[in-house]
């Protein structure tokens, strides 16, 4: 493990990390969610590429996984950092006051999983019409397929 | 007039001649229920301005408007709505609103397998529909734990540098023609057009080629393909020197895009900007060199990089990556290596199309691989290439499935938008089309 | 009385006329939405040129245009305005629906499409593909000018 992200392990002792197919991964409890990422940006992971959710359903004993890719140009590094919350109003500090480039992707993620993310500015849904209903990509939505219906067109002979 | 021969054969429908077997049912149409006069619809049909514009009496200005640009607008680049507050031609504050093109794509990824995942994949950043292919395979792959052959490696760098060609093409033109330069449409799109026949020739498509997958690439290169990759290396920079005669020095190309739009490496940082658009601003980071992918390291070509983070960076920025693109396609044609097209491995790649008359096991894994997909172990993953727009990723997440459990992809586009507020205020109506422009958003990206 | 016509006089009947200038000037307005659109523009450029037929000219405006062609996938946000665009054209008009996923929702059978822009604006031409070539979508838009010389389709 590199030395930035060693620093970063022993100023955070409840993060627990594993290297997933090559690429360094930090779970991180819900508390310590915003503290650990102040901690990376200070330590050099200068953008938040990406803030999304995996929905779990029954399979884990908290529903929703939220995911954040940093990356450290002046390091060469990547990281993700992945935090678990549970059914119930699920809810994770925001990460728009360290990166604001978050913004658009936690509006995603409250637009499509229904996880709010406290702190952010404008938390609206961003895909979906204003008026719609339901989060669309929890595993208890459905995809809304209609049947195919086929006609039957003028024949050739 | 359509003669009974020709409607026939062209199965042309005839009004008033309805064929008693075709009924017009009510069987699958979708309830829409809009009701036109609900308050919470006003934002989407523009009556009434959304929530972050709630007017203080005693604050607001007579003088500011709100003025609605888009989704249908001839130059905001697909279906981008902005609503812009206005202050005479000035922008005060802007509010990009997107969603209008959303597709449920990584939905839909959790339907199909993962050899169909690229068919879904492509259709994001249509303009570059190969870079997006190749973020998900190598997240599949990364999955899978193998390693692709080194034909297949050259071949995807190969298809993937000409779609950059290609995209940068359509970006220049479409540049110049929301600026007033209209002849640069005619110019891009006739360019893109030898390439896009090449695509056609290898991959069966023009665009959305489903063409690398997991594996490997589909089909090998057809034969006598270095001879049009070499007509194609002779023809562009003749015509990048065409390019160059009609906007680098042209007057009043400067004094519309010099000075505007202005994003500064600070502010490019914070938002996630990615690509062309941070590199102008003189951020050198591109992934092809910092996380090389699918053999790209071995090809020498450099990453032009800008100054003023200005719209006329951004435009040189494009113009110089076609030159160094054009520098890699000539050395993956003079080196490319001879071996398999796609991985041996029987379980993931389907059989040649002959052996399965010869042999009962051939047929066997096509059909299993056709139907129910070869399964992915479990595990996360987040792969990245360096698309036109920028930094395009895959994360996978699988749970032993045939097909995968979670498929997101980050969208370039999606965060380059979100700089648009920024360099936006307190410029002119007029620089915002160059400004959108210069940013090179695609909408299917953006709402995936 | 003279039952030959002389050599510089044309006879024709109002509707034939008006069907003429109607399908070799027809404007149509910028709908494209996704990859359909990048093809409807690839068919108004130069190599295979729209500008033949009258119809270079996307008018951005659409009370200035009577050909709507919808190029793309038609979200459940892009629905109503859709519907806007269609209802500010003036007559006559025409829709053609270009692409597998404006014809029918495409590949795309989800809550998130559409299931074919017929649900929401009358169509006069179905062009499949996805994307349809430009030869493809040229087919159908030289099907609907027969059709409209035809006579075919009533305005």
């Amino acid at each position: 493990m590199s030395p930035v992200l060693e620093q970063l392990a022993e100023s955070f002792q409840s993060v627990t990390w594993e290297v997933s197919h090559g690429q360094d991964v930090a779970r991180v409890p819900r508390e310590d969610w915003e503290a650990f990422a102040r901690a990376a940006e200070e330590a050099g992971f200068e953008v938040c590429l990406d803030v999304t959710a995996v929905d779990w359903m029954r399979q884990r004993p908290e529903r929703f996984e939220v995911v954040a890719c940093l990356l450290s140009m002046s390091h060469k590094l990547r990281l993700r950092m992945i935090t678990t919350v549970g059914r119930e109003e699920p809810s994770v500090p925001s990460l728009t006051p360290i990166w604001p480039g978050a913004g658009y992707a936690e509006r995603e993620v409250w637009d499509m999983f229904g996880i709010r993310f406290e702190g952010h500015p404008d938390l609206t849904r961003i895909l979906m019409p204003d008026d719609w209903e339901g989060h669309p990509l929890r595993k208890d939505f459905d995809v809304g397929s209609v049947p195919v219906q086929f006609k039957a067109s003028h024949q050739v002979n | 007039m359509v003669d009974e021969k020709t409607r026939e054969t062209l199965d042309i429908w005839v009004a008033g001649t309805e064929e008693p077997q075709f009924q017009p049912t009510d069987e699958g149409t979708q309830e829409f229920g809009l009701d036109e006069t609900d308050a919470r619809l006003d934002d989407q049909f523009g009556r009434v301005v959304s929530d972050d514009y709630v007017f203080d009496d005693e604050v607001a200005d007579d003088e500011r408007m709100v003025v609605n640009m888009g989704p249908q607008h001839p130059s905001t680049h697909g279906v981008l709505r902005l609503q812009l507050e206005l202050e005479g031609e000035v922008i005060r504050r802007t509010k990009p609103i997107i969603g209008y093109l959303h597709t449920g794509m990584e939905k839909t990824a959790e339907q199909l397998t993962f050899s169909q995942g690229p068919t879904n994949v492509t259709r994001m950043d249509y303009l570059a529909p190969l870079h997006c292919e190749l973020a998900f395979s190598l997240a599949v792959e990364r999955l899978l734990d193998i390693e692709v052959p080194p034909r297949a490696q050259a071949i995807r760098v190969l298809m993937t540098e000409l779609n950059r060609i290609s995209s940068h093409l359509v970006a220049l033109a479409t540049n110049g023609m929301d600026i007033g330069a209209l002849s640069m449409m005619i110019y891009g799109f006739r360019e893109r057009e030898s390439i896009l026949a090449f695509f056609e020739k290898t991959t069966g498509l023009r665009m959305n080629h489903n063409y690398i997958r997991p594996g490997g690439v589909v089909v090998d290169l057809p034969p006598g393909w270095k001879d049009d990759v070499a007509a194609i290396l002779v023809d562009m920079p003749q015509r990048l020197v065409q390019y160059d005669d009609l906007l680098k020095d042209n007057p009043i190309w400067l004094a519309r895009t010099e000075g505007v739009g202005v994003i500064s490496p600070e502010e490019a940082i914070a938002f996630s900007i990615t690509g062309p658009a941070l590199r102008a601003t003189g951020v050198d980071w591109d992934l092809r060199k910092a996380f090389p992918y699918s053999g790209i390291e071995q090809y020498e070509f450099d990453v032009p990089v800008g100054e003023n983070g200005d719209v006329y960076d951004r435009y040189r920025m494009r113009v110089d990556e076609i030159t160094e693109s054009l520098k890699i396609v000539e050395q993956v044609m003079d080196t490319m290596p001879k071996g398999d097209y796609r991985i041996g491995d029987a379980k993931i790649t389907p059989p040649p199309r002959a052996r399965i008359d010869e042999s009962m096991e051939a047929l066997i894994h096509h059909f299993k691989l056709f139907t129910e997909g070869f399964k992915v172990p479990e595990g996360e993953t987040y792969m990245a290439v360096e698309s036109p727009r920028g930094e395009l990723g895959c994360y996978l997440v699988s749970d032993g499935q045939a097909r995968p459990y979670r498929m997101h992809t980050r969208a370039p586009s999606f965060y380059n938008l979100q700089a648009l507020p920024i360099t936006m205020a307190d410029s002119l109506v007029a620089d915002t089309v160059a400004t959108i422009a210069s940013m090179d958003p695609v909408m299917g990206d953006v709402d995936r | 009385m003279a039952t030959t016509a002389p050599g510089n006089l044309l006879m024709t009947t109002v509707e034939r006329a008006a069907n003429w200038a109607r399908t070799r000037s027809m404007f149509p307005a910028t709908f494209g939405l996704a990859c359909c659109a990048i093809e409807m523009m690839a068919t108004g450029a130069a190599h295979y040129d729209l500008a033949r037929f009258g119809m270079e000219v996307f008018r951005a405006s659409p009370r200035q245009a009577d050909l709507m062609i919808v190029a793309g996938r038609v979200s459940q946000k892009m629905a109503p305005v859709l519907r806007q665009v269609y209802d500010q054209m003036p007559d006559p008009k025409w829709v053609i629906s270009m692409g597998a996923c404006a014809s029918t929702g495409g590949m795309f059978n989800n809550y998130a499409l559409v299931q074919g822009v017929d649900q929401v604006v009358p169509v006069d031409i179905y062009v499949p593909g996805c994307p349809p070539g430009p030869q493809s979508l040229m087919h159908g838009i030289l099907t609907l000018h027969d059709k409209i010389m035809a006579g075919e389709i009533r305005v």
